[in-house]
C-alpha cells in the first residue's frame, strides 16, 4: 500500500519535543477550585444541570446537550459546585464564558458510571454513537468537533478508511505521543471501536516520523489486527491537519468547502481513540486529558493528565514555576495556539498543551512592507495567495479576498511563520473570514426580519379580511331576519 | 461580403429602432432602481431612519436625498451593499460604532396588556392578554418601537454584548506604511 503521497507546500519549524517528549504522563493533584466552561465543543452551548451548592460526585452529568450538535459535561471530580458563572475562557479574545465552579472534596468519589459495553463489535453501531455523546467526547487534537456526529458519518457518506491522527504536527506539544506510548493497547482499542461504528474496514494509524518510539510501540500494539497499519508520515507542518494528512497518506484530496468523508475518509485524533475507549469499555466520560507543559521558561516541563477545569496557573505551579518570566504563554502549539488571556484561565476538552516561551524563543520583528517574495504562496498547503488576500483585506475589499477563498484558510500560520517581512498574515484572513461571517449572520437576519415582517402584514390583512367578512355576514342575516319580525308583526 | 455588410446593417438599424420605440411604449413608470433598494433593506418597516417604512426610505435613497447608512438594522452589510449599489462612497466609520441591540422585558412589570405586542413589526414578541410577554432574541433587532407603547416603563433596549463565540480577531494594525512606500 503506498502510504506517502506528495502534498502541497508546508514549513519546518524548529519542533522542540525533546523538552517534553520523555516525561511520563503524570496524575495531576486536584486544584482547589475547578472551572468547566460550558463551551468546550463545536456547536451549542451545554445546559447546566446542577444548582449551586449541590454535591456532585466524579463522572456526573453536570451539563447537557441541547442539540445533536453539542456535547453533554461531566464533573472530573467530587464536589460542591459553588457557582455556574462567567470566568475567563482559554480563548483568544479574552473574553469570560459561563463555568461551572467546583470545590473539590478531596474524596474524588465515583458516581454511578455508565454500564461497560462488554462487546462493541457485537452492537449496532447506534449503541457506541450514544455513548459517545453521552460521554461527552470531542476531537481532542483541538478542533473539540463532537466524535458521535462524526461517528455517525457512515450512515451519509460511503467511507471505507478510518484515519487515526497521531502526527501531532504543532512544535513542543508531545501530548499524543505520550498517550500512543502509554495506552498503546487502549487506542488500538478505541479505533477499532470506531472502525467498527463507522462501518469500515481499514485503519491507517499515522504518525509523524519525528516520534519513532510511538510508531514502533503502535506498530507492535496493532501488529494482531491486519486491517490496522501504522505509517510514519514526513516531517513538514502542517501534517496534522485532517485534510492534509489524508491527502498524503491516501492521496485523496477534499474539494473545497466539503468535509473529509466526502473522500470515504474519517480522520480521529489518537487521544479520542483512548476517551472512546474508556467510554465504551469502562464507562468513564471525557472529564481529564493529557496536556503538555512545556517551553524553556517552565522549570520542570511534562505531561500530565489533568481534569478538565484544572487552572492553568496550577499547572504551571505544579512543573515548578517559572525558570524566567515567559515572553509568550501559549495555550496550544506555537503555530496555531494563542496568548492566554489569564493565566487563571481553566483547561478545556480541547488543550493539547500549554507553552511558556522564554524570550530567545520568540522571534519579533517589526513588520516591514510586502516585497512580494511569493514565498507565503509557496508554503501555503492549501493553495491560497497569502500575499493578494492580505493586500485586499488591508483595503477592506474583503469581498474580492473571499472570491480568491479567503474562507478555505486553515490559519494554520505557514505563511506568517515564513514571512520574510513578518506581516501578520493569518490575522488578516482570521479577521476578514470573521467578519464575513458576521457580516453574513446579519444579512441572514435581515432576510429573516422581512419574511417576519411580511407575514405580519399578511397576518393582519387576513384577521381584518376575516372580520369584514363576518360583519357582512352578520348584516346579511340581520337583513334576511328582520323582514320576517315586521311581517310577524302585522 | 457587401451583401452580408449591407443585410446585417439593416437588420441593425431595425431591430435598433424596434428597440427605441419598445423603451418608448413599454416604459416603466417608477424608478426601478428604487423596487431594487427597497429588496435591499430589511423590510422590517421599523421606521428608525425616519421615513414611514422601507419603500420611502428606499424612494429617498434613490433620489440620493438620504445616506447610505440611514438603515440601523441593516448595518455595516447593507450601507456596503447600498453604497456599492449607488456607486457612492459610503462614510462607515461612523457607522460601525453603533452597537446592535436587543429589547427586553422585564418579567417584574410587565402587565400583559399587548401593546408592544400589537406595535412590533417583525413579531418578535410573543405573550397574551395578561401573559407575561417576552422578546425573540434571535429576531429582535433593537428598533425601539416597543419601548414607547409600554405603559409601564417594564422595556429596556440593550446592547447585544460579544462572545466567545460571535468574537473574532481584529484587523492588524498596520504597523509600517513605511516612507519608501508612500513615495
Amino acid at each position: 500500500m503506498k502510504t506517502n503521497y506528495p502534498i502541497r507546500g508546508g514549513v519546518h519549524p524548529l519542533y522542540r519535543k525533546e523538552l517534553a517528549c520523555n516525561q511520563s504522563i503524570q496524575p495531576f493533584p486536584l486544584a482547589e477550585r475547578l472551572y468547566v466552561h460550558l463551551q468546550q465543543h463545536v456547536g451549542a452551548i451545554a445546559v447546566p444541570l446542577v444548582e449551586v451548592g449541590q454535591h456532585v460526585k466524579k463522572g456526573d452529568r453536570i451539563a447537557m446537550a441541547p442539540a445533536s450538535m453539542s456535547s453533554p459535561l461531566h464533573a472530573p471530580t467530587s464536589g460542591i459546585v459553588r457557582a455556574i458563572e462567567d470566568f475567563t475562557a482559554a480563548h483568544a479574545s479574552g473574553l469570560s464564558q459561563m463555568a461551572v465552579v467546583i470545590e473539590p472534596d478531596g474524596k474524588d468519589e465515583w458516581g454511578e458510571l455508565l454500564a461497560p459495553i462488554a462487546d462493541p463489535f457485537g452492537v449496532p453501531p447506534d449503541v457506541i454513537i450514544a455513548r459517545v455523546a453521552e460521554a461527552g467526547i470531542v476531537g481532542q487534537g483541538g478542533a473539540v468537533f463532537p466524535t458521535a456526529v462524526k461517528l455517525g458519518m457512515g450512515k451519509q457518506y460511503k467511507l471505507d478508511t478510518l484515519l487515526l491522527n497521531g502526527a501531532e504536527c504543532e512544535p513542543y506539544i508531545t501530548a499524543d505521543d505520550r498517550v500512543m506510548r502509554e495506552y498503546a493497547a487502549e487506542v488500538v482499542d478505541g479505533a477499532r471501536i470506531m472502525a467498527h461504528t463507522l462501518g469500515v474496514q481499514k485503519i491507517i494509524i499515522a504518525i509523524k516520523k519525528n516520534k519513532p518510539e510511538a510508531i514502533e510501540i503502535m506498530t507492535a500494539a496493532a501488529a494482531e489486527y491486519p486491517q490496522i497499519s501504522v505509517v510514519g508520515v514526513k516531517i513538514q507542518y502542517p501534517i496534522g491537519y485532517a485534510q492534509y494528512l489524508t491527502q498524503a497518506v491516501t492521496g485523496r484530496e477534499t474539494p473545497a468547502g466539503r468535509r473529509n468523508a466526502e473522500v470515504g475518509v474519517v480522520v480521529q485524533n489518537v487521544s479520542t481513540a483512548l476517551s472512546v475507549h474508556r467510554a465504551v469499555r469502562h464507562g468513564i466520560p471525557l472529564i481529564s486529558r493529557v496536556v503538555t507543559v512545556t517551553g524553556t521558561a517552565i522549570r520542570n516541563a511534562g505531561n500530565f493528565e489533568v481534569p478538565i477545569g484544572t487552572p492553568v496557573s496550577a499547572l504551571i505551579e505544579h512543573c515548578g514555576g517559572y525558570v524566567q518570566q515567559p515572553r509568550f504563554l501559549v495555550n496550544g502549539g506555537p503555530m496555531m495556539g494563542f496568548l492566554l488571556p489569564s493565566e487563571s484561565a481553566p483547561v478545556l476538552k480541547g488543550s493539547v498543551g500549554i507553552v511558556a516561551m522564554a524570550s530567545e524563543e520568540t522571534v519579533e520583528k517589526a513588520e516591514k512592507p510586502c516585497i512580494r517574495c511569493g514565498s507565503c504562496m509557496e508554503v501555503c498547503p492549501i493553495g491560497l495567495s497569502p500575499v493578494d488576500m492580505a493586500a485586499l483585506i488591508r483595503k477592506d475589499r474583503l469581498e474580492e479576498a473571499a472570491r480568491l477563498a479567503v474562507g478555505d484558510c486553515i490559519a494554520c500560520g505557514s505563511c506568517s511563520w515564513t514571512c520574510p517581512s513578518h506581516i501578520p498574515l493569518v490575522q488578516y484572513f482570521n479577521y476578514a473570514n470573521g467578519a464575513l461571517w458576521t457580516a453574513d449572520k446579519l444579512r441572514r437576519k435581515n432576510d429573516k426580519l422581512k419574511t417576519m415582517a411580511e407575514a405580519r402584514v399578511l397576518r393582519l390583512e387576513t384577521a381584518k379580511q376575516e372580520r369584514l367578512a363576518a360583519q357582512a355576514a352578520r348584516k346579511a342575516k340581520a337583513a334576511a331576519a328582520a323582514p320576517v319580525t315586521e311581517e310577524a308583526s302585522e | 461580403m457587401s451583401l452580408a455588410v449591407i443585410s446585417l446593417t439593416l437588420l441593425g438599424i431595425i431591430l435598433g429602432g424596434l428597440l427605441g420605440i419598445a423603451s418608448q411604449w413599454l416604459a416603466v413608470e417608477e424608478d426601478p432602481i428604487e423596487k431594487e433598494i427597497q429588496a435591499m433593506l430589511p423590510g422590517s418597516q421599523c421606521g428608525q431612519c425616519g421615513f414611514v417604512g422601507c419603500a420611502q426610505a428606499a424612494a429617498a435613497l434613490a433620489k440620493g436625498e438620504a445616506p447610505v447608512t440611514l438603515c440601523p438594522p441593516g448595518g455595516k452589510a447593507v450601507a456596503e451593499a447600498l453604497a456599492k449599489k449607488l456607486g457612492v462612497q459610503a462614510d462607515l466609520d461612523g457607522h460601525t460604532e453603533q452597537v446592535p441591540q436587543v429589547a427586553r422585558i422585564n418579567e417584574a412589570e410587565c402587565i400583559g396588556c399587548m401593546r408592544c405586542f400589537n406595535t412590533c413589526t417583525v413579531d418578535a414578541i410573543i405573550g397574551a392578554p395578561k401573559q407575561l410577554h417576552a422578546v425573540l432574541t434571535d429576531i429582535c433587532h433593537g428598533c425601539g418601537k416597543c419601548l414607547t407603547s409600554c405603559q409601564m416603563d417594564a422595556i429596556t433596549l440593550n446592547p447585544v454584548l460579544q462572545t466567545t463565540s460571535t468574537w473574532y480577531w481584529p484587523k492588524p494594525e498596520p504597523k509600517v506604511i513605511s516612507k519608501e512606500v508612500a513615495a
